[in-house]
């Protein structure tokens, strides 16, 4: 495993119920190597959080890993629990939410939230932490920084919470930054500064990031590779560019179709009959063979298409243009 | 003439903290104003759309076109009658019967122990209509069948939700739709075919749209004109084209280069400095002042009045 980060294996994870096990995340493969921004695409129920909070160690029960790996810098973490997971999450992986105040604590001022999470997970001294926390602050963008440290959550706005999050994602120093749904809840203005950010301390740092989001625009612009989620399952995976301009899975080609931001001009957008498939209900097959307009009957039928290295997961990915020569 | 008439529209809020309160802790009271001298048209059958951040103010103006609030000061006219002065009840009610709205969340819009069929006729039941088959016929109309009109809500995806509040909307036969945020609760494929559907039942009976939304890309698509609204100001008022290719005021040039682009492919861009001031103690002068890269002495003491710069409207002293 060269530069990977983050590699993910067949990843399954199933929530029982009176009716049959469901499955929210079917078999999903990726990396994520250092410095890199991979975007996980798809629509609401798609199964994005789902596959993020399992590497977090986040699930919520009943749902759990029933099979395939999750590897961090070498090291297994699929089958950690408790206490070892809650160390490794602290000082390796950092967490941004679409709502900051999940990630921070009310009753505390921001500065000793900084401080106690730097003392926890790196070796230096109060002194030292409470003048990195200072630091950290004036970073992500927060005016007179110092002067901060002792406010509480509530005192700053939506986006400055959403960058003191940041901070303190990233004030142990993670490995890799978990993002979900980072700027859903913000304003246009506002989301550009915290991607802007996100993009900037990533890079500087050499940080491995997953930003989870529904928004085309936002992973077009942020991100390095996109994985593009479907029911639960990978419907394709490749550079940002080749996926958003050529799109090989049909799926993704009608949700390109279907933003209004790609069909400038057009006076009916082209929309995908049909929703997704509910999890009680999955078809056989390709998931997506109930909307497809290429479907045949090897679409409907076991066993379904699979990535296995490529870029998509479907029988008749559409094909690329010829090569344009300038 | 046109369908809807906004002059000067002025919407101030009483935020104080209770009187207890203020006086204990010598508080003033806190006014804000949500939309401050707002003037636009609407022209029949055509769709026009107000955009703009999070309290920009602009389910604010879409409730006083409705009706559902009184403007402080200023008026709005559909079809020259003003709602929140017309004495005459006759005339009163025709207009009202004129007027729908559409939400952002179809959830919460539809009763949960009702069927879907008297969901959409109770607007014409509750006047007294004739309802037989009605429900129906529209179910028809928005792309559902006639047989879910036995259904209840939960029985149905969102999209398929706001389609029966599209549905119960059109039950009326109105001429005007305000919508406020109709697709942001949807995913996009969904989005796709409720704007298609939107665009469609304008065309084939002569509707008229209030739009309502933040999403850049939505408004791009389905108006005919835009006004873009800054801390309860209309900033500029302009055509998609116009306003895409050209933005002629500071704010609109800050927000459309934040959109995020499909093409944009690593794109660094400097981000918009500073956020949104508090609306109680808004900026003097023009609004935006405080966060203008070309702002002068004169804009911070003096409100720009709208006017005509290369056939767009734009409040801005400097916009050529
Ligand atoms: N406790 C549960 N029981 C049954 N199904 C569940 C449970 N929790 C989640 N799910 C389902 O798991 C699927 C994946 O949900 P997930 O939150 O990962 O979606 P998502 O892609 O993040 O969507 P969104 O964009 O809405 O955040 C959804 O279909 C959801 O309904
Ligand atoms: N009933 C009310 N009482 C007090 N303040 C209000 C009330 N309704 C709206 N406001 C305030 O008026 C301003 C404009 O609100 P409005 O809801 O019109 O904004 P908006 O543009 O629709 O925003 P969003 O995109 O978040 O829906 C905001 O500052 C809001 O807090
Ligand atoms: S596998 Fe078949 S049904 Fe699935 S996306 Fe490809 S062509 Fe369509
Ligand atoms: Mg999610
Ligand atoms: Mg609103």
């Amino acid at each position: 495993m060269s530069e990977a980060v983050l590699s993910i294996r067949n990843l399954t994870v199933e929530i029982p119920t009176r009716g049959g096990i469901l499955r929210p995340v079917d078999q999903i493969n990726y990396d994520i190597n250092r410095g890199e921004i991979l975007g996980i695409v798809g629509e609401s129920g798609a199964g994005k959080s789902m596959a993020g909070n399992a590497v977090i160690g986040l699930l919520n029960r009943p749902a759990k890993i029933t099979g395939g790996e999750i590897w961090l810098n070498g090291t297994r973490i699929d089958q950690l629990e408790g206490e070892d997971m809650r160390r490794l999450r602290g000082k390796h992986i950092g967490m941004v939410f679409q709502d900051p105040l999940t990630s921070l604590n009310p009753l505390l001022r921001i500065g000793d939230q900084l401080t106690e999470t730097m003392l926890e997970h790196l070796d230096i001294s109060r002194d030292k932490a409470r003048k990195r926390a200072a630091a950290a602050l004036d970073e992500v963008g927060i005016p007179a920084a110092a002067q901060r440290l002792d406010s509480y959550p509530h005192e700053f706005s939506g986006g400055m919470r959403q960058r003191v999050v940041i901070a303190l994602a990233l004030c142990a120093e993670p490995s890799l930054i978990i993002a979900d749904e980072p700027t859903t809840a913000l304003d246009v203005s506002v989301q550009a500064q915290i991607i802007a950010l996100l993009k900037r301390l990533c890079r500087d740092r050499g940080t491995a990031v997953m930003l989870i989001t529904h928004d085309m625009g936002v992973i077009a612009e942020t991100a390095d590779r996109v994985a593009v989620m479907y029911a639960g399952r990978l419907a394709e995976l490749g550079n940002v560019r080749d996926v958003v301009t050529h799109p090989e899975h049909p799926y993704t080609d009608g949700l390109m179709g279907s933003t209004p931001l790609a069909s400038k001009g057009l006076k009916r957008l082209r929309q995908i009959s049909g929703s997704m498939p509910r999890l009680t209900a999955m078809p056989e097959g390709c998931a997506f063979h109930p909307r497809c307009e290429f479907a045949q009957d090897i679409c409907r039928a076991e066993p379904r298409p699979k990535l296995n290295g490529g870029r998509s997961a479907c029988h008749f990915p559409i094909q690329q243009p010829a090569e344009e020569t300038a | 003439m046109a369908m809807i008439q906004v002059k000067n529209l002025t919407r101030i809020f009483d935020v104080s903290k209770p009187w207890l309160n203020r006086v204990i802790e010598r508080l003033p009271k806190a006014m804000l104003t949500a939309v401050s001298d707002v003037s636009f048209d609407v022209e029949e059958r055509t769709v026009y759309s107000l955009v703009g951040e999070s309290g920009s103010g602009k389910s604010t103006i879409g409730k006083m076109a409705v009706g559902l609030l009184k403007p402080t000061d200023g008026s709005v006219l559909i079809n020259d009658i003003d709602l929140s002065r017309e004495t005459d009840g006759g005339k009163l009610d025709k207009a009202r019967s004129d007027i729908q709205m559409i939400f952002q969340d179809p959830y919460a819009s539809l009763n949960p122990r009702w069927r879907v069929r008297e969901i959409i006729n109770e607007p014409v039941s509750a006047r007294g209509g004739n309802v037989v088959g009605l429900a129906e016929k529209l179910l028809e109309q928005v792309g559902l069948s006639s047989l879910d009109a036995d259904k209840f809500p939960h029985e149905f995806s969102g999209g398929q939700r706001q389609r029966i509040c599209i549905a119960r909307a059109l039950a009326s036969e109105p001429k005007l739709i305000v919508c406020d945020e109709p697709t942001s609760a949807l995913d996009v494929s969904v989005q796709a075919q409720v704007l298609n559907l939107m665009s469609d039942l304008q065309e084939n009976l002569g509707l008229t749209y209030l739009f309502i939304s933040h999403d850049l890309t939505v408004v791009q698509h389905i108006s005919d004109k835009i006004g873009v609204l800054y801390l309860g100001r209309l900033v500029e008022e302009a055509t998609p084209d116009e306003l895409f290719e050209n933005p002629k005021h500071p704010y609109s040039q800050m927000l459309l280069a934040a959109a995020p682009k499909m093409d944009g492919f690593g794109r660094e861009i400097d981000p918009p400095q500073g956020e949104i001031p508090d609306p109680i103690n808004p900026p003097t002068g023009c609004a935006f002042h405080p966060r203008c890269p070309i702002a002068t002495a004169k804009c911070s003491a003096e409100r720009p009045e709208m006017r005509v710069v290369r056939g767009a409207r734009v409040a801005c002293h400097l916009a050529e």
